[in-house]
Order: C-alpha cells, then structure tokens, then sequence
C-alpha cells in the first residue's frame, strides 16, 4: 500500500546548509548572491557544490544585495529559474526590488536568514527584516528546522512557479541557520519530478518581442494588481498540495498551518519559526500537568490563511501569540495579523500578544509554561507585553 | 530634416533598417530619438533591452507599445547594468549566448545612482552593450543636476552654475580595463554607427556614451539639437574617443577646430559667463585634449 519513502539518506546539516542542499536539489540555471552573515554557508555551500560540479548553476557576485535582488528579477525574466538569499541588511537593500519582482509576477525564490536590523548592530535571530518586506507581494515561508528548511526551499519553487509570485523562505538565524541535526536528503530523481520544468508564457525574448515592466496606464496598473491578488489567493491551496505531495514521498507532509496537540486545548501558544520548538516543550509539559493546551504554527505567512487560523482557534479560551519581532508603536506583527483575522467572527479566543525572545534573548520553556499559568484568566492587555 | 535622412556628410541617404518605430514619444527634434534608430538598426534582432528610467524609457513608450523592435526589460534606475547582468546570464542559461543584451541608461543611471553597478558588471566583465544616452543632467525630471554636468552649467538644482567639473566616466571606466569603451555624437551618425558595430561585434563588457544636448534642458531650438552637438564636438568640449581594453586611446582629429564660445553661445546654460569664465572653460578643454593626448602617446591603439 504505502510506497518506499523517497529519501536519499541521513546527513548531519546544520539549518544553512540543508537550504543548500535543497537548492541544489531544485537546480536553479542563475543565482546571484551576496554574502551577508549568518546567510553566508548557504552561498559557500553553493559554491562548493559548483566547485565539485554536483551544482551546474550560474552563479553571479554582484557588489550588493540591490544588485543581487535586480540581477535576479532580469534572469528571471528571460523565464531562467532563479534563486537568491539574504539576511536583515540585505533583505531590507533590496526592498525596492522585492517590489518589482512581485509586480512583474517574477517566480523567484530566495532563502532569508531571519536577523535584527541595525541600529544598533545585532546578528541576533529576529523577524522584523522579512516581516517589512510582508506588503511587498512576496509569498512568506516561516521554517522551524534545518529539515523543515531543506523541504520548503523545494516546495517554494513549486508554489511560485505555480502562482508566478516570488517566494521568500525564512529561518531564524543561528539558532536554526547554524544548529546541526540529522537531515533527510530527498532523492534527486523525486524532486526532479516535483519541479517539472515549464515555459513562461511571458519572458524576454526576441522571438516573442513582448517587454517586461513597461509604465502602465491606471486602469493597467489596477488590473495587474487585481490579478496578483487573484494569484496569492491561490497559493494556500498550492502551499497545501506541494507540502501533502512532498510527505506522500517523503513522509514528511506540510501545510499552511501546523496544529500541535491542539485536540481539546482550552489554550493554544501561536507562533513562527524557531520560536516553536521552544513552545512545542512547553506544550508538552503542560499536557503533562493535566494542562489543556496546544501550538499552532503559522507557516505561511503571506498570504496570510485567515480561515485556517479562524478554524484552527475557534473555540478556544485563549491564544497567546508569541512575536519575535517588533514593530514599534504597534507590538508584534503577527500578533497584529491574527488580530485582523479574528476581528468580528464568532467564538474567537481571548487573544494575549507578546513581545517574545525580540533581539535573540532566550525564552525558556519554563518562561512559557508559566505564562500559560499566568493568562489563563486574565483579560489581555492593550499595549504590548514584552517577554522577560 | 538633413540630418534625419541624410549622413552628416549630406550625400549618402540612410537606409532605415526599421528598428525604431514610428510614433515614439521623444520631444520633437530630439536627438536621442535619431540616436537610438541608428544603435537600435545596427544592433539587429537578436537581442534584449534593459532601459533604466530615463527619457529612453520614455521614447520606448508604455505598455502595451514599444518603440523599439526588441523586447525590454524596464528596470529601475540604478539596476541597468545588473539586469543586464541578470538578462545576460538567464539567456546563456537558455543556450542563447548570442542573444546580444543592451542596456540603456541616462547619465543619472550611470554617472550617479548606478554607478555601483555598472562599475561591478564592468569589473566582472559581463558580456553586455551599455548606452548612456548623456544629456548631462536629470532632464526627464525638468533639469536638475547630475554629476555629469559640466562646470559652470546651469540646471534647476545649480541655477548660478555648477561649482564642479563633469564627472570623468570615459577614465573611471577605462580604470575597468574593460574591452571598449567609446564616445559618440548624434553630429556624426557614420561614426555612431561603425561604433555600435565594432561594440555589437565584440564580447564582454562594451560602453557608449553618446552626448544628446536635452532641447529644454540646456535651452537649445527644436532644430538644433544636432548642430549643438556638432559645436561639443568641433570644439573639443566632447571628444570623441575609443579605449580598448582600458588601456588603448585612440582621438578622433582634427580637434578644437572652433572656439569653445561658439559652443556655449548656442545654449542657455552658460548665459551667465562672462569673458572670463568662459576663458577659463576654453583653458580646461585645452587642458583636458593635452592629457588625452598624452595617454594616447603612452597608450596608443594597437
């Protein structure tokens, strides 16, 4: 009944380089690269699997990550597959052209190393970089793990190809970028059937003659921007169908949303990235007490999956949204999103926001277990809660 | 008129291979338009267009027009070269080596803002044809000034005259040791041409820089364009040169053979120089022509 699982065996990676492995698996023709701490394993690892011939992809190094990101938008507007990464400071260099690429329905998929902008200078594991770019038409993975980041950077050109959208994979840096564990590398062959390859219908060609990103009248613009919704209005599904196909092969199934233990929870912890290992413990921890209480991860998002979030919290007593970002004046930005998702529905939950671990700091498991204690009948607060 | 249909020798007519279409949107008497139908017919079909927002995006038109044959890629102002770069490297991955890519930039995309990013496809060597059209300011934006203006040239932004003298791009790039670099007038269509061919016909990185005195910006008649050109050149103001490999310099002559008041008598940019200044305008291209001269002696082209 069950078919052999498409894995190409265990290798110790640290989270940098399961991205590299699964970009090398997807086999992008052009990727322009800037290195920028803590992203840079991904385009050394890049670079020696080029050296070793095992990654026959053209890779450029340009002077900046502006240069990079328009580098990339060009090759892949003559229809190449493109790949890129980036950290904080890059990310928020190429602001201008994660506009472009979106606008001109550019397929891209590049890998951000989720870092606190300056100032002052940090390299610490912080959100905000890629939660600025969220308004920027770009599709937005969060990934927990190493493994988690070798899998999404290969579903992410399904789903962009699929949608003619850009999608932009995140982990936090360090304690994901650089911790090692053991890695399922997927067989070569499977993701090769994954990521069929396909003609653009719309790419510079002489032969074709038809130009890209052109000033466009009002009604134009309008109806480019109405059909971009259109398409980021397909990309749950996508995200859905790639990561259901991606554990029909490999046991490893994803979705736009995971629910952990949320079967019964009175309260669930909802939060993104790395910051979900910390409260998956502390879940289990408390179900241990006789606790009913869960975890929902937001895997994507943008588009964000407002139905999905509705769902999966409906009838709960509480969520506590844990936010390892910070917008100034306003608290944690996903705290924000669920707000605005859950705002005027029916049997919603108690929603408490929290300013956790922002800047890298560390936030204990026991932190958690205590604020389950804490909020469970309190009413949440107006401003925002920082996280001690 | 002559010099839309004939070469600035007045006897050959020009044969219009029809790359440049009708009903483009320049300024009339423009001769950015007349220069981009002879780089546009000498580069042929087999190739890609990277335009930087500049007046040479406007010309090309909006969407769904083009004013050119060839597709183009719009990019953003300081991103010429390095979509370029992009469009170059997504073409050889497609087997389409000899797609031949264009970049057109005004002197705002390449002196000023993307000036990181042509020095670096320069430095890598990427194998494209970058045009400045040079109107020596931002023109499309109504006159302010770029770092390509020249001393003493008034703008919106330096209306008593610029305190600095134009950037020196032809020896920045020439720093490069890039394959070719060249400056060409819309005075001498002949010599634009071969200029484009010899480009078209090499690889690696290949560079135009083409004066376009801005009607408007500079205060020149609608009929003058190219005659204002013509004084850059006769007076030395705007040398044209070639540079092969960085290193080989190679001047067209005869040089100065007018004053370089006539030149700045046949515009409004220079209104406010009195004798002196424009002495001392006369003195700097004199200045300027003897250290050409001298690279070409210790350089000169193979």
């Amino acid at each position: 009944m069950n078919a052999p699982l498409r894995n190409d065996g265990l290798r110790l990676l640290n989270g940098n380089h399961a991205v590299a492995w699964g970009v090398r698996l997807a086999a992008p023709d052009v990727a322009p690269v800037y290195p920028i701490t803590p992203q840079t394993p991904i385009l050394e690892q890049l670079i020696a699997f080029q050296a070793e011939g095992a990654f026959p992809c053209d890779m450029i190094t340009p002077e900046s990550e502006h240069s990079a990101m328009a580098a990339a938008v060009a090759a892949s507007a003559t229809g190449a597959r493109v790949f890129t990464a980036t950290s904080s400071q890059g990310l928020l260099l190429m602001h201008e052209l994660l506009h472009y690429a979106a606008g001109a329905r550019l397929p891209i998929v590049m890998f951000n190393v989720n870092r606190t902008p300056a100032a002052p200078w940090g390299f610490w594991p912080d959100q905000t970089d890629s939660l600025a770019q969220r308004d920027t038409g770009w599709v937005q993975l969060y990934s927990e793990s190493p493994q988690e980041s070798l899998d999404s950077v290969v579903q992410a050109f399904r789903i962009a190809e699929a949608a003619e959208l850009p999608v932009m994979v995140n982990h936090d840096a360090f304690y994901v970028s650089h911790a090692l564990e053991p890695v399922d590398v997927p067989d070569a062959g499977f993701v090769a059937e994954f990521l069929p390859r396909r003609t653009r219908a719309l790419r510079l060609d002489p032969a074709l003659g038809r130009s890209v990103g052109a000033p466009a009248g009002q009604a134009a613009w309008h109806q480019a921007r109405r059909e971009m919704e259109a398409a980021m209005a397909r990309v749950e599904s996508l995200t859905e169908a790639a990561g259901q196909a991606w554990g029909a092969a490999t046991g490893r199934p994803y979705g736009a949303l995971e629910c952990y233990r949320c079967d019964g929870a009175e309260m669930v912890f909802v939060t993104m990235g790395s910051m979900a290992g910390t409260a998956r413990v502390a879940v289990d921890a408390l179900r241990a007490a006789g606790h009913k209480v869960g975890l929902v991860r937001v895997r994507l998002l943008r588009p964000l999956p407002a139905a999905a979030l509705r769902e999966a919290l409906a009838g709960r007593q509480s969520a506590l949204v844990l936010d390892r970002n910070h917008s100034p004046g306003l608290g944690g930005i996903l705290h924000q999103e669920l707000a605005a998702a859950l705002y005027g529905h029916a049997d919603m939950p108690r929603l408490h926001g929290f300013l956790a671990g922002v800047g890298g700091t560390n936030v204990p498991v026991e932190r958690l277990v205590a604020l389950a204690g804490e909020t469970r009948d309190t009413t949440p607060a107006q401003h925002p809660i920082w996280l001690e | 008129m002559n010099d839309l249909t004939h070469t600035a020798a007045g006897s050959q007519p020009y044969v219009d291979a029809g790359r440049f279409c009708a009903g483009h949107a320049a300024c009339g008497g423009c001769a950015e338009a007349l220069s981009m139908r002879v780089i546009l017919n000498e580069i042929g079909d087999d190739a890609v267009g990277v335009v930087a927002p500049s007046c040479t995006a406007i010309i090309l038109g909006g969407h769904p027009t083009n004013s050119a044959r060839i597709p183009f890629v719009h990019g953003l102002i300081e991103t010429a070269a390095a979509m370029g770069t992009g469009v170059r490297r997504g073409l050889n991955a497609q087997g389409r080596e000899d797609t031949l890519v264009v970049c057109f930039a005004g002197d705002g995309g390449t002196y000023d803002i993307g000036l990181q990013a042509l020095s670096s496809a320069a430095e890598r060597d990427e194998d494209i044809l970058y045009i400045c059209f040079d109107n020596e300011g931002y023109m499309n934006t109504g006159g302010q000034k770029s770092s390509s203006t020249p001393l003493d040239a008034a703008t919106g932004s330096t209306p008593l005259g610029k305190l600095t003298p134009k950037k020196n791009l032809v020896e920045i790039m020439a720093a490069h040791r890039v394959p070719y670099i060249a400056t060409a007038s819309p005075s001498d269509l002949p010599d634009l041409a071969a200029k484009v061919r010899r480009a078209r016909d090499m690889r690696g990185f290949r560079m135009l820089i083409v004066l376009i005195p801005c009607l408007p910006g500079w205060g020149v008649a609608d009929d003058s364009a190219v005659r204002v050109a013509r004084m850059a050149v006769e007076s030395g103001v705007f040398p044209l040169l070639e540079v092969t490999g960085g290193l080989e310099w190679k001047l067209a002559r005869p040089s100065r053979t007018r004053p370089v008041a006539d030149y700045l008598a046949a515009q409004k940019r220079y209104r406010h120089l009195d004798a002196d200044g424009r002495a001392a305008l006369q003195a700097a291209v004199d200045a300027g022509r003897a250290r050409l001269e001298a690279l070409e002696r210790i350089n000169p082209a193979g």
